[in-house]
């Protein structure tokens, strides 16, 4: 019952994602990647996390970093939330991830928690996840003799739940830009008490020089057991003008994919999270489509 | 297995032999008989133990010492120099910014960081950059006076 | 600054220096050689029987020292009082190390004694209970009921008292009224959370048979007191030290059980042990707070006079009975009922019930913020019912100002009072007028923007223990004071109150250096242990300078009296020819004869030349027991906004009016109104204990129990009437609950008011986003059914 120290475990912190991998192996189930460490390290307090082995991948100088490259912002999985939100290219290419980011918990969260460790937990109220679908991130993966990429609609699996293998690590995600006129957006409504989000929406759009939307990608975390896209309502959006009453429209099927499987808790009933997805859907489309316009 | 670690705390570098499960909070504490820095919560919310770790605060309860191992960590016993009150420690005495004072090296800390980032922060910048540090006597209301005042004692506007 | 101008100066506290560069000494910075750590086990179960503890993994497990049983301990524990005993109350045992059953989750059954904190740890999770569960309780008012599951064999129905207090008939007054309005109003459990946890060392010496226990407490004293009464070990042999506490708010009030176990397992080892309450185990098994279901009905004419209120509350008193639980809902409770208001019938019972919850016992304004709640949200409820505006009827209903003592209904005499020149300060401060412009026209846009009035007045200065004493104290309530002059003059305070953020150092060395004339540097305030100071009661009920205070200013009254006889016989005059100002005795009229404060003690020590039959030496000490509670008031306002979308409700402005007698410093005063709004405008709007019907606590750490942020308060604008009380000569009513104790209702009152046009009467707190969400939505479709019954009435 008392709590503040977590049971006994082995510790690495191996220089190269193959050496991670095959530690990864040697523990079999058994061992956890420690990144910034901001959600395993309180489980793991609590006891209710008790890991044989720590993976420690602070000293994997490949995993950091912000790079700009023809496809994409790439982005390292040990890339902090405070780096996101300060990184000028990020703002700039790519703002939801930033919006997203500035939101995590508070600043010595965000100066330690990481990209990388907030998909791979796949917190099913974390942040980013909905941000990772809404901008269509491509996750990279490494083990011992082997590297992939996984896609955006495969990664998130269910609740605390992913594609990634026993033995790989997410070495980083790449952020593909977006076209001219689009817009991204986060935003959510966050627990009162942790600050993880009740539900949280990421919006990406673009319009074409007509003004009609032209793609829609809308992320939801928070509301069921993994983070999803929002494909019914962003079929409303394709082809249309983005006025007021069409944003509503669309976002009356925000979160239609979760129908049923809404979360039910102490902090908020599935009726309310059901409701408040399709506000904050119809608030992070409006956002979205005002800066693609600007 | 113990693990020798190196960790340089308030400008002097200390080695020690710790377990995988040794916090950064106990090194300092309970290693160091640094006990400025203070514990008062279990799931990394209240922000009492907040640290400098490599110039960048951090929630050391969070954080394992061998984690740590060639850092710098600043700790509020390191914020004064040559016994003058750092500006946020003169800014919390003038301005009143503690009472039971438990949650009182975490916040300076962190109220640093917040300074460091934005010297002349807004009073909405403040209240949301203190977001992480819990406390329950001031109703944080002289604490966002305290920073001001560091602020403008820091030189900012 | 000379001294003489130092009351009512915002004097930079001396406490400062040492906590702003981690110096501060809480129990968990505290070292002895050869120190072990306790663990306990606790129960995961609301309600269990005990069938079998199986501690042999643990006893075996590396590091470990012991392990202790209730069954081990049961003869040398004993049972943890109640120390308020109302009439034909049940007393229920309360075994610090439960042994046969377990009543709600948290109730320790085992501690293991390590040699590391982690090793005890590691060693707890090896004890095995074999738990037969139980049906449990949650629910105050569900427990009464007959086929309720029963905690305690000697309290029937898990009802520990009923107590009740009345004036005139309220039943008639109901019967002639022009309205009456009923409401059911929940005052939700809250979770203390002092930043610092709960913490003790205890260490023990065979050869002397001293017992010396550290802890985190608000009363040293009464620890030492009850401890030995509960453990039959010596009072004169145990000393209790509250080094830096960091906070308390009520929770630290009481002997805990920890107390008692780390005492006997430190007596019992002859070793140091030291236990710290991790944030989880705060969480259940330090007291909670509130917890009352209401049933209040208000009446009065259709013009805006109030003629009787009545109330009956479920109080839930957790498991078993905390040291100060009865007197919470009750006394506390009951007294406070009339308000700032001239009714003359009330009807108030309260039934206090047992649950498989944790103990319920005081939290900042204890009781206090619970009268208040329901006497402001039953007023507006009857303005809104009578249609009438909640200043004017206010204004209709207070007692005239009075300077001493007005006693009301209720039968309690208040010491002082201006309510109308609180309200008319705050109303100087806020546009009222031009408020509900903009709230109409913020309506006509859809936004939902409203505002609440708090008039509000508490008990205060927790003494008279003649009046505690006949109302079911165990223990007296004055409170005491040494003044120890050192032969240079310099000065040392001793308190028998116990500090935790209030900077008593900083106040009694400001009334000291004023009283005295010497600098506050050459003073030191000494409190929080019992062996420097012998006896003393706490810092709790707003007490501490009413009555410590006033302890003090007796005791520098002596010290001066006798300063003066010396100086007298010195200059070789009468004692009566004497002056002492600015730290200077001199002969009256004669200003060249004179002598410094600093001569003068010096004197009273080297004794070469004392008046005949004058003691030497320069030390009083002092009682004070006033013959009357302080009894502050004021007004507070709260503008709140509502997100119809989501339902979020956010603060805007908070306006605080507070008169709490005459102030020392006003920059303490105005820090600890602050924490009291912020905990008040937090139980309104976030924070909750939450319950499953097993007796899980669903709420039980910082992820999911919403302490407030910086984040969800505006810059407070506070200020002061100031009418002093005439029961002691400072003046001083007391300021530490004020702010806890208006915030609720006029942040409630302001939600409501921000609602009203939809039908919206009465909201429970805390106002989460789901909540006001369901209430807007639930409110249009009412009225949207109304409209159309009407539309088709109308065809």
């Amino acid at each position: 019952m008392t709590t503040g120290t977590t049971d006994p475990f082995a510790y690495h912190a191996p220089t190269s994602v193959e050496e991670a991998s095959r530690q990864l192996s040697r523990y079999r189930q058994d061992a956890k990647l420690l990144a910034g460490g901001h959600s395993l390290v309180p489980m793991m307090k609590l006891r209710l996390a008790s890991p044989q082995a720590i993976i420690d991948l602070r000293n994997i100088d490949s995993l950091r970093g912000i790079v700009e490259s023809d496809d994409g912002i790439t982005i390292g999985a040990m890339t902090t939330y405070y780096e996101l939100e300060s990184s000028d290219l990020v703002n700039r290419r790519a703002q939801a991830v930033a919006e997203a980011a500035s939101q995590v918990a508070d600043v010595q969260v965000r100066n330690w928690g990481t990209i990388g460790g907030s998909l791979a937990h796949a917190d099913p109220a974390g942040d980013m996840p909905a941000v990772a679908l809404a901008l269509d991130f491509t996750f990279h993966a490494g083990a011992a003799r082997s590297k992939r990429s996984i896609a955006p609609d495969r990664f998130f699996r269910g609740y605390l739940e992913t594609a990634l293998r026993p033995n790989e690590v997410l070495t980083g995600i790449t952020c593909p830009y977006l076209p001219p006129r689009s817009g991204s957006a986060y935003l959510k409504l966050a627990n009162k008490a942790s600050h993880y989000a009740i539900v949280g929406v990421a919006a990406a759009v673009t319009v074409d020089a007509n003004g009609v939307c032209s793609m829609a990608r809308i992320g939801i975390t928070g509301a069921g057991p993994n983070a999803v896209r929002s494909r019914r309502a962003e079929r409303i959006l394709v082809g249309k003008e983005p006025v007021a009453n069409v944003i509503a429209r669309a976002a009356k099927r925000g979160g239609a994919e979760i129908a049923g499987m809404f979360n039910d808790d102490v902090h908020a009933s599935a009726e309310y999270r059901e409701a408040m997805t399709q506000v904050f859907t119809e608030r992070a489309l409006t956002q979205a489509f005002m800066r693609a316009m600007n | 297995m113990n693990h020798q670690i190196r960790v340089t705390v308030n400008g002097v570098e200390h080695t020690a032999e710790v377990s995988p499960r040794t916090l950064l909070t106990s090194l300092l504490r309970d290693i160091l008989s640094l006990t400025g820095t203070h514990v008062g919560c279990d799931t990394s919310s209240c922000g009492a133990c907040t640290v400098l770790l490599n110039g960048k605060a951090a929630k050391s309860c969070t954080i394992f010492a061998v984690q740590a191992d060639g850092a710098e960590v600043t700790t509020v016993e390191g914020l004064a120099t040559n016994g003058d009150y750092h500006p946020i420690q003169e800014a919390f005495r003038e301005r009143h910014g503690l009472q039971c004072g438990f949650c009182t090296p975490g916040m300076m800390i962190t109220a640093v960081q917040i300074l460091e980032r934005n010297p002349s922060p807004s009073e909405a910048e403040i209240r949301s950059g203190l977001r992480g540090n819990l406390c329950r006597c001031t109703g944080y209301h002289n604490i966002v006076e305290a920073v001001k005042y560091a602020s403008e004692l820091s030189g900012g506007k | 600054m000379t001294s003489q101008t130092l009351i009512g100066q915002e004097v930079k506290r001396v406490e400062d220096a040492a906590l702003i560069t981690g110096r501060g000494q809480y129990v968990d910075d505290l070292q002895l050689p050869g120190l072990l750590h306790i663990s306990l086990v606790r129960s995961p179960y609301g309600h269990a029987l005990i069938k079998e503890i199986d501690v042999s993994d643990a006893a075996n497990a590396d590091g470990v020292t012991a392990v202790f049983t209730g069954a081990d301990l049961q003869d040398q524990l004993g049972s943890l009082p109640a120390g308020w005993v109302l009439e034909n109350m049940a007393q229920p045992e309360h075994p610090p190390l439960a042994y046969e059953k377990v009543r709600y989750v948290g109730d320790a059954v085992a501690a293991v004694v390590a040699d590391s904190p982690a090793a005890a740890i590691d060693a707890a999770a090896l004890v095995e209970v074999d738990y037969e569960p139980l049906e449990s309780v949650v629910d105050a008012e569900k427990a009464t009921a007959d086929d309720a599951p029963q905690l305690h064999e000697d309290t029937p129905s898990n009802k520990a008292f009923e107590w009740q207090v009345g004036a005139g008939d309220y039943a008639e007054a109901a019967a002639n009224a022009e309205v009456v309005v009923k409401e059911r109003i929940v005052n939700q459990r809250l979770i203390p959370n002092p930043m610092e946890t709960r913490g003790i060392m205890a260490d023990y010496n065979g050869g002397t048979e001293q017992l010396t226990i550290w802890t985190s407490t608000q009363i040293p004293h009464l620890v030492r007191l009850l401890f030995s009464l509960v453990t039959g070990h010596p009072e004169h042999k145990v000393r209790v030290v509250a080094p830096d506490v960091g906070g308390g708010f009520g929770c630290k009030l009481y002997l805990y059980a920890e107390e008692v176990i780390c005492g006997i397992i430190a007596k019992q080892l002859e070793r140091p042990v030291k236990w710290i309450e991790s944030r989880s185990e705060n969480y259940i098994a330090t007291t909670h707070g509130r917890d009352h279901i209401a049933d209040a009905e208000i009446c009065g004419t259709r013009d805006g006079v109030i003629t009787g209120l009545k109330i009956h509350v479920y109080a839930n008193l957790g498991a078993y009975l905390s040291t100060f639980a009865p007197a919470i809902p009750t006394i506390l409770f009951g007294l406070m009922l009339n308000g700032c208001y001239k009714f003359e019938n009330l009807d108030c019972s309260v039934t206090g019930v047992m649950t498989n919850t944790t103990p319920v016992d005081a939290y900042r304004g204890a009781g206090r913020p619970e009268a208040t709640y329901v006497v402001e949200r039953m007023m507006d409820r009857y303005c809104h019912e009578i249609g009438r505006d909640v200043i004017a009827v206010r204004r209709r209903n207070f007692l005239r100002p009075f300077k001493r003592g007005s006693t009301v209904a209720v039968g309690v005499t208040y010491d002082s009072g201006n309510y109308q020149g609180a309200l008319g300060k705050a109303l100087e401060m806020f546009d009222y007028q031009g408020f509900r412009d903009e709230q109409r026209a913020a309506r006509a846009k859809g936004r939902l923007i409203g505002v609440g009035f708090s008039t509000y007045i508490e008990i205060c200065g927790m003494a008279p223990s003649a009046v505690a004493g006949s109302l079911g104290a165990g223990a007296g309530l004055w409170e005491s004071s040494t003044v120890r002059v050192h032969p240079t003059g310099t000065v040392t305070v001793f308190t028998g109150t116990s500090p935790h953020g209030q900077g008593h150092e900083t106040t009694l060395s400001q009334i000291t250096a004023s009283r005295l004339g010497i600098p506050m540097t050459n003073i030191e305030v000494v409190h929080g242990d019992t062996e420097r100071h012998q006896f003393g009661t706490g810092t709790f009920g707003s007490r501490s300078l009413a009555v410590g205070g006033q302890a003090l200013m007796m005791s520098l009254s002596k010290v001066v009296e006798k300063a003066k006889k010396i100086a007298a016989h010195e200059m070789g005059v009468d004692a009566k020819q004497v002056v002492f100002e600015d730290g200077v005795f001199y002969v009256e009229d004669i200003r060249e004869r004179e002598m410094p404060w600093g001569d003068v003690a010096l004197s009273a020590y080297w004794a070469k030349n004392l008046p005949p039959g004058l003691e030497p030496g320069l030390e009083a000490v002092s009682f004070f027991d006033p013959d009357n509670f302080t009894w502050p008031f004021g007004t507070h306002i709260a503008l709140v906004e509502i997100d119809e979308a989501t339902g979020e409700t956010s603060l805007l402005r908070y306006i605080a009016v507070d008169d709490v007698g005459n102030v020392i410093n006003p920059m303490i005063v105005d820090g600890m109104v602050h924490g009291g709004i912020a905990q008040g405008v937090g139980q309104a709007l976030k924070e909750g204990a939450v319950y499953s019907d097993d007796g899980q606590l669903l709420t039980g750490s910082m992820m999911d129990y919403a302490v407030p942020t910086a984040e969800d308060f505006p810059t407070f604008e506070t200020a002061r009437t100031v009418t002093p009380t005439p029961v002691n000569d400072l003046g001083a009513k007391g300021a530490g609950e004020t702010g806890t104790i208006a915030a609720s209702p006029a942040v409630v009152n302001a939600a409501v008011d921000a609602l009203k046009h939809l039908g919206v009467r009465h909201l429970n707190m805390p106002l989460s986003s789901e909540k006001m969400w369901r209430t807007i939505k639930e409110a249009k479709a009412a009225r949207r059914a109304e409209r159309s019954a009407n539309a088709r009435r109308g065809k």
